[in-house]
């Protein structure tokens, strides 16, 4: 989300006419598969945010008149105006995918955003000060980064399962936290790295030499130079932030019921998948179309915003 | 001279006093004494004093001794040369004045900066962060890399102004306009928005100086400030200092190697070798009297216009040496074509050669000496 209104304010901004991002925009509009992957980002967003209202049916609604009609199964595709067909329980496919696109997109940027919120700090902190400081965050992140994801997010799931937070947006927003808790470490990384090279250069010591204070070297100077890899990161982190919350909702935890994301669509459909194959297949084919669209234009990002990496691969 | 004392605490008073002989002091006057109203206010006699300054090197392999027991002085509005070969102390000790020095591995081991009746030395970090920028200014060796390429020349001239100057943005940005125009930037206001790439070495260093002279500082610190150039911008940016610094009335602390460049900008120069201060003179007399074989080296090296055609270019023989454990000797003698047993044994004091402005560190030229 962030990367798209980036490129969005280079191609639009006119004051930014010269700069970095006008020549990275158009390095990744010659890319097509990047621009696949915006054009496919672009509908996903626009469907989470307008989804509730193009969908035919609420998510929870139970169409019962064509279920009778139909023998109580789950209605195939292109029937009774369900073009995507319906659940065991007459709920619209179609409606149910939308709504589940709202919860993958949010995911994307939740968990982006607790990434953010933690690694950029830290890394920075780490990479600016050296020395202790480095050591004990570094041995830290190591820490977070040997814990077993699935089984700390599950924990904390579990744990604070009744509190408030546990019960904000139908229950996802603890997940969506408990995934950023733990993916916040490659970027904490890069953003270390950047600054261990970045603080050598000249003209950090020249922003030194004209009184420029600790904290406007970092978030000015420093920062922004390195915020190309940190896009790239961060938009090819979020395919595995949906993956892992369609991963925990298909073993149950997250979403309640009647929500449903894509990941409990699956696990929900599993049951009919002899009879009534498309309930697997449409939320799986979301969920596919998602990763794959994030990581081309993550993919393509990367190539646009630093040039040196593209063909050395 | 009692005001400037006056301002200074006691116990910095004493590591002066300690560091220096009064003699050394004396001597140390700076050549320039024009008298203005602008001179009148001022509360010291000299706008920078440096005494015994020290700055180490920890390396693994052992103390460098950089900078080692360097003192000079630097009058207001006067320009200050410190010359010689690279890895010499130069840089460092301008870096030192700042206390720029990269720490760790660097410290400034010993001795004081006195600016502007300001030790510097002793300033806590915030202090020293409204000296940099605001009273001293700084250009560095390569504008290509000094400057930031995310951001844009505009922002980066009003950084020290926003920062040391508190002026309302529009007044900020009328001020980058005004420097970006007397740098001699053309079309300076439509010019802001742009970035470092979009402009050629020579105006880069246009930018530096305009970011150095952006909250009128009392001290300029030119670091090697036309290395990275070819030779006739190097002539226009040093015309440029040289027209700024007599138009703000700053003085300039100018490193370089060129004797040449020396020679047209300074009032008084201080060659240096393997971190300490070797020479000292008015330019004219280092150029017409040099007292210290190095400093004839140097000025042999200079090619000349009557030079044969094809004739090799004079050098001075060997390397400068590690400042690793340096011997208690002469410096130079390894190099030195006249050096005798006594410079291989004892370290000469920098003494007076002729007049209070002239010292220098040999034996040889010493009164009683084998070469005076």
């Amino acid at each position: 989300m962030a990367s798209t209104q980036v490129v969005a304010r280079g191609a639009i901004e006119p004051r930014a006419t010269t700069g970095l991002w006008r020549e990275a925009w158009g390095r990744l509009r010659k890319n097509k598969l990047a621009i696949v992957g915006l054009i496919a980002v672009s509908i996903l967003m626009l469907a989470a945010v307008f989804g509730p209202m193009i969908a035919p049916y609420p998510y929870d609604f139970p169409d019962k008149e064509a279920l009778k009609a139909y023998g109580f199964k789950p209605l195939p595709p292109m029937t009774a105006g369900h073009l995507l067909g319906t659940d065991q329980l007459g709920r619209d496919l179609l409606s149910r995918l939308l709504d589940g696109a709202r919860i993958s997109m949010t995911v994307a940027l939740v968990v982006q955003f607790v990434v953010l919120f933690i690694g950029v700090p830290l890394g920075a902190m780490a990479g600016w000060f050296g020395g202790r400081v480095d050591s004990f965050v570094m041995r830290f992140t190591d820490v977070v980064y040997a814990f077993p994801d699935l089984l700390f997010i599950i924990l904390l799931s579990v744990t604070l399962k009744d509190t408030p937070l546990g019960q904000a947006m139908d229950g996802l927003l603890l997940v969506f936290i408990a995934i950023g808790l733990t993916s916040w470490v490659t970027v904490a990384r890069l953003v270390r790295g950047q600054m261990l090279s970045l603080k050598e250069t000249e003209f950090v010591e020249a922003a030194k030499a004209i009184g420029v204070s600790d904290r406007n070297i970092v978030t000015r100077h420093l920062l922004p130079n390195g915020n190309g890899p940190v896009i790239v990161a961060i938009t090819l982190g979020i395919p595995g932030a949906i993956l892992a919350e369609a991963t925990l909702a298909y073993i149950g935890i997250g979403v309640q019921p009647p929500r449903a994301s894509w990941g409990y669509l699956v696990a929900d459909g599993e049951k009919y998948i002899r009879s009534s194959p498309h309930l697997v297949l449409f939320p799986a084919i979301c969920i596919a179309v998602a990763l794959l669209s994030f990581t081309f234009l993550g993919d393509g990002l990367r190539d646009a915003l630093d040039p040196k990496l593209k063909g050395k691969q | 001279m009692a005001d400037a004392d006056q301002d200074i605490p006691a116990l910095e008073r004493a590591t002066i006093i300690e560091v220096t002989p009064g003699a050394v002091e004396e001597m140390h006057r700076p050549a320039s004494t024009s008298a203005d109203g602008r001179r009148r206010e001022q509360k010291a006699d000299v706008l920078l004093k440096v005494r015994g300054l020290s700055t180490h090197f920890f390396t693994p392999d052992g103390v460098v001794r950089a900078v080692d027991d360097v003192s000079f002085d630097v009058g207001y509005g006067e320009t200050l040369g410190l010359v010689g070969e690279s890895g010499c102390g130069k840089s460092v000790s301008a870096l030192s004045i700042a206390r720029l020095v990269p720490d760790p591995p660097g410290k400034i081991v010993a001795g004081s900066v006195i600016f502007d009746g300001i030790d510097v030395l002793k300033l806590n970090d915030d202090g020293i962060r409204k000296l940099r920028g605001k009273e001293i200014g700084f250009i560095f060796q390569d504008p290509l890399t000094s400057l930031n390429p995310t951001l844009t020349i505009g922002y980066q001239i009003a950084e020290a102004i926003r920062e040391h100057m508190g002026l309302p943005e529009k007044a900020a940005k009328d001020r980058v306009v005004e420097l970006l125009s007397k740098v001699g930037i053309p079309r300076a206001r439509d010019r802001l928005n742009d970035y470092p790439f979009q402009f050629s070495g020579g105006m880069r260093q246009r930018v530096m100086i305009a970011i150095a002279l952006s909250c009128d500082p009392k001290l300029i610190l030119a670091d090697e400030p036309t290395t990275a150039l070819d030779v006739t911008i190097q002539a226009q940016i040093l015309e440029l200092i040289e027209r700024l610094s007599d138009e703000f009335g700053t003085a300039v602390l100018l490193i370089t190697h060129d004797l040449g460049i020396a020679a047209g900008m300074c009032d008084r120069v201080n060659v240096m070798y393997a971190g300490r201060i070797v020479e000292t003179a008015t330019v004219d007399e280092l150029f017409e009297t040099p007292q210290m074989p190095y400093a004839w080296g140097l000025l042999d090296s200079l090619p000349q216009l009557d030079d044969v055609r094809g004739e090799k270019l004079r050098t001075i023989e060997g390397m400068p040496p590690l400042l690793i454990n340096p011997p208690d000797a002469c410096r130079f003698h390894p190099r030195c074509p006249y050096a005798r047993d006594l410079c291989r044994q004892d370290e000469p004091e920098l003494t007076r050669r002729g007049n209070d402005l002239h010292l220098a560190r040999c034996w040889a030229t010493e009164p009683g000496g084998w070469i005076a």
